[in-house]
């Protein structure tokens, strides 16, 4: 980068050896990228900017003829109404305009292009350029900002770095001012050698511990020594393809070593916490509808018709703290993959998202070194979700926002895929003398060690030393993909699929290998650009790839299908019954690993857990003086706040599934209980899509916080129609270093609170995923983040006509509020907007809480609730005030009805009861005329009329001592769910 | 594909691809339908790549059966793509293309947007539809935004009848302002046809309102549960009538992807 000389210097020698295309919006055509540019710079310092056009660049090969060029500029890269272009020769700088600064953003060397993999292939395809029809020629895109600043330039240095946090992400991304020697060319070839062996039999500790270190292993020193051990029975040394397959296979990521090692509970011995946890309550439960559970790439559970629906939910934290777009896209990429790849292949038909980050109105001071402001974090996340998801055509149609101090430095995203498939297709088998398929993208440099990666702490440097390890997305192609691989499915031409995730063709390869064995020639994987190392293709996490067994005799006709849908599928391989993985590199054999070593010789240390209850003094309830102000700010909360300006982004209705939709009611503002979708025409059955969180709780108990989660995911989708005891769940941990006992000990509370609500409930996991190592360093200080549970539950509808929103209906029907109120105001809302910590946190009553949401799914299933909502974050005040602005009607609530337990001194009763998140809670609006109906399904069962709907559209409630404690009309209450984030460019 | 079957038409789904390898399959075919989704990634521009090996690959067989008495529709990308194509700025019968006059922009909010909202019918070519129907159905674009190179384009599609849908408040009149104009199209300008009323491109998706419980309100509605259909079906059942009353072909309908 330059320093700080005159703009208009051009550097003519530095020019790139390409054609350079630069397509602007024509006079007059205006261009919405550029206010929110011009407005990302200013936040990031700049000022004395006049004006800001955007410029869209491309890079083509400097051999193209000029009118090649100009055909490529006419007919593929610029609007004849919209655009126009100049054109400037290779080894040529573009003419400077005086006054005039310009920043290119463009990709560093070796991160994915799409788009210019797309321009290759239409530049090849309509002749204009001669090549082979998957690779097209070498093309680059840029991106670039033109500033106005007229006499007093602004200093280069400056908007380098402004440019870098407002414009571009610099670990993927690099950024010019007034330069413009943008780089062109693939990335250079990694230096060649023979083949690697790594000295381990003599080493002693502390190289052993240098060696993980070095390669970026993540390999723990007692796992060095078992593959030490190994080696030394062996009497050889390992090769670097067989230690880098050992440290993706043993990674947390893929090993899950934690969950599944011993525990020392104070005392107590755990063997194996996933077994006696979550995994025992599916099995003891044996529900005959769960068809493949913890096995697979996801749980598949039984649907209607024949049919099977599977689910999944993943996270995909660390990728997306360094490219919150990149990561966040690329998250949704692989659970689509995990679909894609459960059984013999699942239709994916709707996404679900969920994201934790740093308070969004966090001080720019207050932002930790080398971290995101979360805003940026967010939105960042929003995007890629939104561009992956909608160019895949599937439907997001569920998820969450959470905001906690502690993910400043952690931000979470959790990305889920639900999908159908026949039966026939759930199981899968490879069989020795398959071959070995790869379909999808090329493999490339992208994400290598992103599960060893993932399995690391952050630190300040995450972001230089981590870049290799971010992935960039092609949806596009992994649609080709999807839909190549649903035909060849139908016609039965592979016996077993998995993805490529973490771990590459080493994780995907080595999986479907495991009970028989598998020889690659890694020379024919195809590559995106020459010079990858053997390992570096053998662990490249590079995106859109799928591998398949497939029968010698259907090959052909399997290349056929994907031909036609324009994407590759090359043999790399074939499985064998040798029970070896064994790989070549242009016939030199470059590793030779005993698969059972690989799947069963990780070492089983002993973990130490402990646990103490944070001490707090009991805040109570305190009282509030103005309801009226506490309940707006509540609706502004971002957990509460409407997700509108994130939902409008994802396309929610595209496969036309959808018969509730996210956001509910007249003006379609209301934030809905769940998604509810009818996945087969045929069939009026539907499925309930829902989360529940709380990383509020999980500090203060992490058992009742999983108690409460799971009570809050079936809760939504009960609200909407879904069966309790058609109900699945899945488990997705996010947790700080469980090397450390208090955080493996809140996981082992956690767990346990797991089991016991699932087999309250009758609810069985299906699936699940955790991400134990989330804690950011800052010098010698590391933070953890909340202990976070992300219970997804899935629902069976018995008919998608019984679906009830949680809008008002009518004026004049009755208001119920079902469940008791408890003093349990510990880490509720509430008490967060007063600045008060501790309490104790909600926790459901499993004996009463089953038996409640079996009686409101028989009302709801006798069509006679008109509307029904949960009471979640913020209680029965935010729930009351979300059913009266989606309804546009008003309500008039009686505290005094509220079923309530006793309350201890310093419990306000009017607090409790509005601001109270007790468990197990819904209010439900039932016609006048089927009141009694309604009461006889409730028998037993804690319950009250509370109130009534009127058309006064004002909320009015009375307190526990009689007169209105508050009195709002619904526009005020609409007004401030809608305003509650201000990050919302449009939302307002 | 659900919603022309629904609307009597048999349909088949073809690969872009095979249809440029074959282009002779146009002449069994009374309608073939662009539907939505991100041709290409929407890379570059939306359908732009889609649209180019349209020109290059069929475009004389495409108009051949306009000209003969093909029905066309693109939906969404689909109509993104029939823009880029230029087969809506065609003379009837000609053989080579003006330079193109119209665009379907960026919204001018910046972004995809997924909402519903209001479709009314024009007096139009297209005579099929029937003028002042109002058509609540779903929006989910990012680069819909109609513009024209000037007036005078404005009035050329007028006066040969060539603005065929606008996006309307629930009352029927003209949207004018976001959100209702949900990406600031000139003249809240939602679908044209070509001057033959027989190719028709439009932004939103009726398609996505042919159940009964696709309507957002349709748990407030009178009906509730018991609605038989959304009000997209009647959109393409009209389509479908008047593409097989039209000699173009024989029976089935072909939907290109």
């Amino acid at each position: 980068m330059k320093s700080t000389q005159t703009p208009s210097a051009p550097a003519q020698s530095f020019a790139p050896d390409a054609w350079r295309i630069e397509v602007v919006r024509r006079a007059g055509i205006d261009d919405p990228a550029a206010g929110p540019a011009l407005t990302a710079l200013c936040d990031a310092g700049i000022r004395g900017v006049e004006r800001l056009g955007t410029v869209r660049g491309y890079l083509l090969p400097a051999s193209l003829s000029r009118e090649a060029v100009d055909r490529a500029v006419r007919e593929v890269l610029c609007d004849p109404v919209l655009d126009e272009a100049r054109v400037v020769a290779p080894k040529v700088a573009p003419a400077q305009k005086l006054g005039v600064q310009r920043v290119l953003v463009a990709r560093k060397a070796g991160v994915m292009d799409p788009v210019a993999l797309t321009i290759g292939r239409a530049l090849t395809r309509t002749g204009i350029v001669r090549g082979d029809d998957h690779g097209g020629p070498f093309t680059a895109t840029f991106r670039g900002f033109e500033l106005e600043t007229g006499r007093s330039p602004i200093d280069a240095r400056l908007l380098a770095m402004a440019a870098g946090r407002g414009l571009a992400n610099e670990v993927i991304e690099d950024v010019l001012v007034d330069d413009e020697r943008l780089r062109f060319g693939p990335p250079p070839p990694s230096p060649r050698h023979q083949l690697v062996r790594v000295p381990l039999c003599e080493a002693d500790e502390q190289r052993l511990a240098e060696i993980s270190r070095e390669g970026h292993l993540s390999l723990s020193l007692a796992e060095m020594r078992a593959i030490q051990a190994h080696y030394r029975t062996a009497l050889r040394e390992p090769t670097a393809c067989e230690l880098e397959t050992i440290a993706q296979t043993w990674s947390e990521h893929c090993k899950h070593k934690t969950f599944t090692g011993i525990v020392d509970f104070d005392g107590e011995v755990i063997d194996n916490l996933l077994k006696r946890t979550i995994k025992a309550a599916t099995l003891e439960l044996d529900r005959p509808w769960c068809v493949s559970v913890f096995h697979d790439n996801a749980g598949i559970v039984e649907f209607d018709q024949g049919f099977d629906v599977a689910i999944k939910v993943e996270t995909h934290n660390h990728p997306s703290a360094l490219d919150p777009y990149g990561g966040a896209g690329t998250g949704v990429g692989g659970v689509v993959r995990d679909i894609l790849g459960v059984g013999l292949g699942a239709r994916p038909i709707a996404n679900t998202d969920a994201f934790f980050v740093g308070p969004l109105d966090l001080p720019a001071g207050d932002l930790p070194k080398g971290t995101m402001h979360p805003t940026r974090i967010l939105s960042g996340v929003v995007a890629g979700v939104r561009d992956y998801g909608n160019r895949m055509g599937i439907p997001t149609v569920s998820g969450g926002v959470w905001s906690h101090p502690g993910y400043v430095a952690n931000p979470l995203v959790f990305a889920g895929t639900i999908g159908i498939l026949p039966r026939w297709a759930a199981t899968k088998s490879v069989a020795p003398g398959d071959l070995v398929v790869v379909v999808g993208g090329r493999t490339g440099r992208d994400g290598i060690h992103g599960a060893t990666f993932s399995s690391a702490e952050l630190h300040e440097e995450s972001e230089v030393v981590s870049s290799a390890a971010v992935q960039i997305g092609d949806a596009i192609e992994e649609k080709r993909v999807l839909d190549g691989l649903l035909v060849a499915r139908d016609e039965r031409l592979y016996r077993a699929v998995t993805d490529c995730g973490a771990g590459g063709l080493s994780s995907a390869v080595g999986e479907m290998s495991a009970e028989c064995g598998a020889e690659v020639d890694l020379e024919t994987v195809p590559l995106k650009y020459p010079g990858l190392r053997p390992e570096e293709i053998w662990i490249s996490e590079a995106q859109e790839r799928m591998v398949l067994a497939v029968p010698p005799t259907s090959i052909e006709r399997l290349r056929a299908v994907f031909e036609a849908e324009d994407v590759e599928a090359t043999v790399i391989g074939r499985f064998t019954a040798t029970g070896r993985l064994v790989l070549r590199y242009h016939g030199e054999t470059v590793g030779d690993l005993d698969l059972e070593f690989l799947h069963e010789g990780t070492p089983r240390p002993v973990r130490k857990a402990t646990w103490s209850p944070p001490r707090h003094v009991e805040p109570g309830a305190p009282a509030a003086r103005d309801h009226e102000s506490v309940l707006l700010r509540l609706l502004a909360m971002p957990d509460v706040a409407s997700k509108e300006w994130i939902l409008r982004q994802y396309d929610h209705e595209v496969q036309g599934r959808s018969v509730l939709k996210p956001l509910v009611g007249v003006r379609m503002d209301g934030p809905g209980d769940a998604a509810v979708l009818q996945p087969l025409p045929s069939s009026q059955k539907g499925i309930a899509l829902s989360c529940g969180a709380s990383p509020r709780f999980g500090e203060l108990d992490p058992g009742a916080m999983a108690e409460a989660v799971i009570d809050e995911a079936l809760r939504n989708v009960v609200a909407v129609g879904g069966d309790p005891d058609r109900t699945a769940i899945l488990d997705n941990f996010s947790w700080g270093n469980c090397e450390k006992p208090d955080r493996l000990g809140a996981l082992v509370l956690a767990s346990r609170g797991c089991y016991r609500a699932a087999m309250a409930y009758g609810t069985p996991f299906v699936s699940g995923k955790d991400s134990l190592n989330n804690e950011y360093r800052v010098g010698d200080r590391s933070i953890a983040i909340p202990p976070t549970l992300l219970v997804t539950a899935l629902s069976i509808c018995p008919d998608v006509a019984r679906s009830t929103s949680m809008d008002l209906k009518r004026a004049g029907s009755r208001l119920y509020l079902l469940g008791l109120t408890r003093p349990e105001m510990g880490g509720s809302h509430y008490l967060a907007l007063g600045g008060h910590s501790g309490g104790t946190p909600p926790r459901p009553d499993l004996s009463v809480a089953p038996r409640l949401f079996r009686a409101l799914h028989r009302a709801i299933q006798a069509g006679v609730v008109l509307s029904a909502h949960d009471l979640a974050e913020g209680g029965l005040a935010t729930a009351a005030a979300e059913m009266a602005f989606a309804g546009d009607l008003g309500c008039r609530l009686r505290l005094a009805q509220v079923p309530c337990a006793e309350l201890p001194t310093g419990f306000d009763p009017d607090a409790t009861r509005l601001y109270s998140e007790s468990c197990s809670r819904f209010l439900v609006e039932v016609g006048g005329g089927r009141a009694a109906e309604f009461e006889a399904f409730l028998a037993g069962l804690p319950w009250a009329h509370v109130g009534d709907v009127d058309a006064t559209r004002r909320l009015a409630i009375e307190g526990v001592r009689g007169g209105l404690v508050l009195d709002t009309h619904v526009d005020s209450l609409r007004s401030a769910h809608t305003n509650g984030f201000h990050t919302s460019g449009y939302s307002a | 594909m659900r919603a022309l079957e629904l609307a009597g038409a048999r349909v088949e789904l073809v690969h872009l691809r095979r249809v440029l390898a074959e282009p002779s399959r146009l002449e069994d075919v009374e309608l073939v339908v662009f539907p939505g989704g991100f041709s290409y990634g929407d890379d570059v521009a939306a359908g732009r790549i889609f649209g180019l090996e349209l020109r290059h690959g069929i475009l004389r067989e495409l108009c051949e059966f306009v000209d003969r008495g093909g029905h066309v529709l693109g939906i969404c990308n689909g109509f993104q793509v029939l823009v880029e194509s230029g087969l809506f700025e065609r003379e009837t019968g000609a053989a080579v293309l003006p330079e193109r006059q119209i665009a379907l922009h960026q919204n001018a909010s910046n972004r995809f947007e997924c909402r519903w909202i209001t479709l009314r019918a024009e007096r139009c070519a297209a005579t099929w539809l029937e003028p002042g129907m109002l058509l609540p159905c779903p929006s989910a674009h990012g680069e819909g935004r109609f513009v024209v190179r000037d007036e005078a384009v404005l009035r050329r599609l007028q006066q040969k009848g060539q603005i065929a849908l606008r996006y309307a408040r629930a009352d029927g009149t003209v949207a004018t302002d976001y959100p209702d104009n949900p990406n600031g199209s000139v003249q809240a300008i939602a679908g044209i046809c070509d001057p033959t009323g027989r190719v028709l491109g439009l932004m939103p998706h009726p398609e996505r309102n042919v159940d009964p419980w696709h309507h957002p309100h349709w748990t407030r509605l009178a009906a509730g549960g018991a609605r038989t259909e959304g009000e997209g079906l009647p959109f393409y059942r009209r389509l479908v009538a008047a593409a097989a009353g039209a000699p173009a072909g024989r029976r089935p309908t072909a939907n290109a992807t």
